[in-house]
C-alpha cells in the first residue's frame, strides 16, 4: 500500500536519511522509533508528500506520489499530526468533516454522503458521543481519536501516525494502540512513530528503527528491538524481558 | 453549535439590521416621519406617487441614503476581512490591517491630500495604496523560505506598516497646518460623512468583488486554520487558497478605507463577537460577522451624527461603544472565545 523506494529524505543541502527502502501491506502496522532529532518527523513528512523526496520515490498502492495530484493523495493517505492544537472551538463533527476535504468540490460544502462518512468514521472510533462536542474542551486522548476519526472519513487505506500517543495518559496510550490494531485488522495500512518500544511489541508487525545519523534497522520487532539496538540507538541499558507471552522493555537504571 | 440555532441567530440579526436601517433613516438634524419614508420607498421602488417634501426627498436620498449605505457596507467589508484574516492566520488578534492595507491606504490618501488633489483622486490612491501595501508584504513574506509563512507574512506587514507610517510622519510635519493638517488627521480618524452616491458606486463592486471569492470558498477556509501540514495532508492547496483570501480581503478593505477612511476596531471585535454566538465554522461565521459589522457600524455612525451638534469621529465612537458591548458578550456567553 505505502512503499519507498531507496528513498532520500531531508532537505535540500542536509540530508537527515537516505536509500531507506520499506513497504506497509494492507493489514501491516509499521512502528517508527528513534531518538529525539533522529528523523522520524522528516520521515513523515516526506511519505506524505509534504517535503520533497531528495531521491528515490515514495510509492501510494502502486503509483508514484510525485504523480499524484495533493487530492488523490489525501484520499489514500490520512495524517494524524502530533499532539494537534486547536485554535477555535470546531465541534468534533466540524473537525471530522474536514476530512472530506478531497472529495468536495472546491467551491462547494459537504453534502450528505460526507456527512454519512464523517458519523461513520465518528462511530468506528466509538465516539458518538463527542461528536457535538468542542475540540478545545476535550482531553487529549479523545482529541487524539477524533484526529483519526478525520483521517479515516479521508476514506484512506494508509494511515500516517505521528506519535499518536505522545502526552496521553496510560489509559489512552493503550486505547489508541487498540484503535491502531483494530484498523490493521480491518485491512488499513498503518504507520506510526512512538518514544516507546514496548509499543512495537504490542500493536506493530514491523519496526523502523532510526538512529541518529542515517543508519536503519528493520524487521519484526523481535529481531530489531534488543538490548543492543536500543543501546546503540538511545545510549541507554535496557533489558527486553518476556512475560505471559508479551514482550515488554524495561530500562536499567 | 447546532447549525439550527446558528441560522436563528442570524435571522434575528439581520432582523435587527433592517430594524436599525429604518431608524437611521428616521433619525438625524432633519428627523423624518415613518410616513414619509414609507410614501418615498413607495414611490421610488413601487412607482407609487405620493406627496412628500422635496426637502425630504433629498435627505433621503442625497444624504442620508449614501450614507447609511456606506456604513452596511464598510462595516460588513470590515468585518468579513477580520473573519478571514483571523481564521487564516489562526490568531483572535488579527485585524484586517494585519498586511499593511491600512498604512498603505492612509499613506495614499494623505499623499493625495498633501498635493491637494480631488477628494477622488484622493480615493484612488488610497486604495491603490492599500493594494500596493499588501502586494509588497505578501511578496516579501512568499520570498522567506526558511521561515514559517505566516509568521514571516505578519513580521513583513509589521516592518513595512512601519516603513509607512513613519512616511505618513514626514508629510503630516510637512503638511500646511491650517490647511492640510485637519484635512489629514480627519482622513485618518475616519468618517462617513462626506460619502456620495458616486463614492459608494465606486467602492461596491471592488468589496464585492472581495467577498465573492471568501463566500465561494466559506467552507474550505476551515481548512486554513489547520496548521499548513494537516491542511495540505487534507488536499488542500494550502498557498494558493491563501494567496486567494489575502486578495479578496484586501480589495475589500481597500476599497472600503478608501471610502471611509480607517475606522478601527470593526474588523477585530466582530469577528469574535460572531464567533461567540455561533462557533468557529466560517460558512456560518461569515454571514453573521457582516451582519452585525454592517450593524455596528451603521448604529455607531447614527450616533456620530446624532448625539452632538458637531460631528463625532465614528473611530472614537467604536471603540467607546464597542468596548462596553465587547466586554458584556465575553463575560456573559459561555463559549470559548475562540
Amino acid at each position: 500500500m505505502l512503499e519507498a523506494r531507496d528513498l532520500g529524505y531531508g532537505y535540500p543541502g542536509r540530508a537527515v536519511g537516505r536509500s531507506l527502502n520499506l513497504a506497509v501491506g494492507a493489514g501491516e502496522v509499521l512502528c517508527v522509533l528513534g531518538p529525539n532529532g533522529g528523523g522520524k518527523t522528516t520521515l513523515f513528512r516526506t511519505l506524505l508528500g509534504l517535503l520533497e523526496a531528495q531521491g528515490g520515490e515514495v510509492r501510494l498502492q502502486g503509483e508514484s506520489l510525485g504523480a499524484l495530484p495533493r487530492a488523490e493523495v489525501a484520499r489514500r493517505m490520512g495524517y494524524v499530526p502530533q499532539g494537534h492544537a486547536a485554535q477555535f472551538a470546531f465541534t468534533v463533527r466540524d473537525v471530522v468533516l474536514m476530512g472530506r476535504t478531497a472529495h468536495v468540490g472546491l467551491f462547494a460544502a459537504p453534502g450528505a454522503a460526507d456527512r454519512a462518512a464523517a458519523d461513520a468514521a465518528i462511530e468506528a472510533l466509538g465516539i458518538a458521543e463527542l461528536a457535538g462536542r468542542v475540540v478545545t474542551e476535550l482531553s487529549g486522548g479523545e482529541r487524539q481519536l477524533a484526529m483519526i476519526a478525520r483521517a479515516l472519513a479521508q476514506g484512506a487505506r494508509a494511515l500516517v501516525l505521528d506519535e499518536p500517543t505522545a502526552s496521553l495518559d496510560f489509559g489512552n496510550q493503550v486505547r489508541v494502540l487498540r484503535e491502531i490494531r483494530r484498523l490493521a485488522a480491518q485491512g488499513y495500512a498503518v504507520v506510526f512513530s512512538s518514544h516507546d518500544p514496548s509499543q512495537a511489541f504490542l500493536a506493530a508487525s514491523r519496526v523502523l528503527l532510526l538512529a541518529r545519523g542515517g543508519a536503519v534497522r528493520q524487521g519484526p520487532p523481535e529481531e530489531v528491538i534488543t538490548a543492543a539496538n536500543l543501546r546503540e540507538v538511545y545510549g541507554v541499558e535496557v533489558r527486553v524481558a518476556a512475560m505471559d507471552g508479551a514482550r515488554v522493555c524495561l530500562p536499567v537504571l | 453549535m447546532r447549525p439550527a440555532a446558528g441560522a436563528g441567530i442570524l435571522a434575528l440579526a439581520a432582523g435587527a439590521l433592517v430594524l436599525l436601517t429604518v431608524l437611521a433613516f428616521a433619525l438625524g438634524h432633519f428627523p423624518l416621519a415613518p410616513g414619509d419614508l414609507a410614501a418615498l420607498v413607495a414611490n421610488k421602488l413601487f412607482g407609487a406617487s405620493y406627496a412628500v417634501a422635496p426637502t425630504a426627498e433629498t435627505v433621503v436620498l442625497q444624504l442620508r441614503g449614501p450614507r447609511i449605505l456606506a456604513a452596511l457596507l464598510v462595516g460588513a467589508a470590515l468585518a468579513a476581512a477580520g473573519t478571514a484574516y483571523q481564521g487564516m492566520f489562526r490568531n483572535p488578534l488579527v485585524s484586517p490591517d494585519i498586511l499593511g492595507v491600512s498604512a498603505g491606504a492612509a499613506l495614499g490618501a494623505v499623499l493625495g491630500i498633501f498635493f491637494s488633489q480631488s477628494v477622488l483622486v484622493i480615493q484612488l490612491g488610497a486604495f491603490a495604496g492599500g493594494l500596493a501595501a499588501v502586494g509588497m508584504v505578501y511578496a516579501v513574506g512568499a520570498n522567506v523560505r526558511r521561515h514559517d509563512p505566516i509568521l514571516s507574512l505578519i513580521l513583513a506587514g509589521i516592518v513595512l506598516g512601519t516603513l509607512l507610517g513613519a512616511f505618513i510622519a514626514l508629510i503630516k510635519y510637512l503638511a500646511d497646518p491650517y490647511n492640510q493638517l485637519p484635512a489629514i488627521t480627519y482622513w485618518l480618524l475616519g468618517s462617513l460623512a462626506a460619502v456620495s452616491p458616486s463614492d459608494l458606486a465606486l467602492a461596491a463592486p471592488f468589496a464585492l468583488a472581495g467577498l465573492a471569492p471568501l463566500y465561494l470558498l466559506r467552507w474550505r477556509m476551515n481548512l486554513l486554520s489547520l496548521s499548513d501540514d494537516e491542511a495540505r495532508a487534507l488536499g488542500v492547496p494550502v498557498g494558493r487558497l491563501r494567496l486567494a483570501v489575502v486578495c479578496a480581503a484586501t480589495l475589500m478593505t481597500a476599497a472600503a478605507v478608501a471610502i471611509s477612511g480607517i475606522i478601527g476596531w470593526v474588523g477585530l471585535l466582530i469577528p469574535h463577537a460572531a464567533r461567540m454566538l455561533v462557533g468557529p465554522e466560517f460558512s456560518r461565521l461569515l454571514p453573521l460577522a457582516m451582519v452585525l459589522g454592517a450593524a455596528f457600524l451603521l448604529a455607531v455612525d447614527t450616533l456620530a451624527r446624532t448625539i452632538a451638534p458637531i460631528e463625532v469621529p465614528p473611530g472614537v465612537l467604536t471603540a467607546l461603544i464597542g468596548t462596553p458591548f465587547f466586554l458584556w458578550l465575553f463575560v456573559s456567553v459561555r463559549r470559548a472565545w475562540q
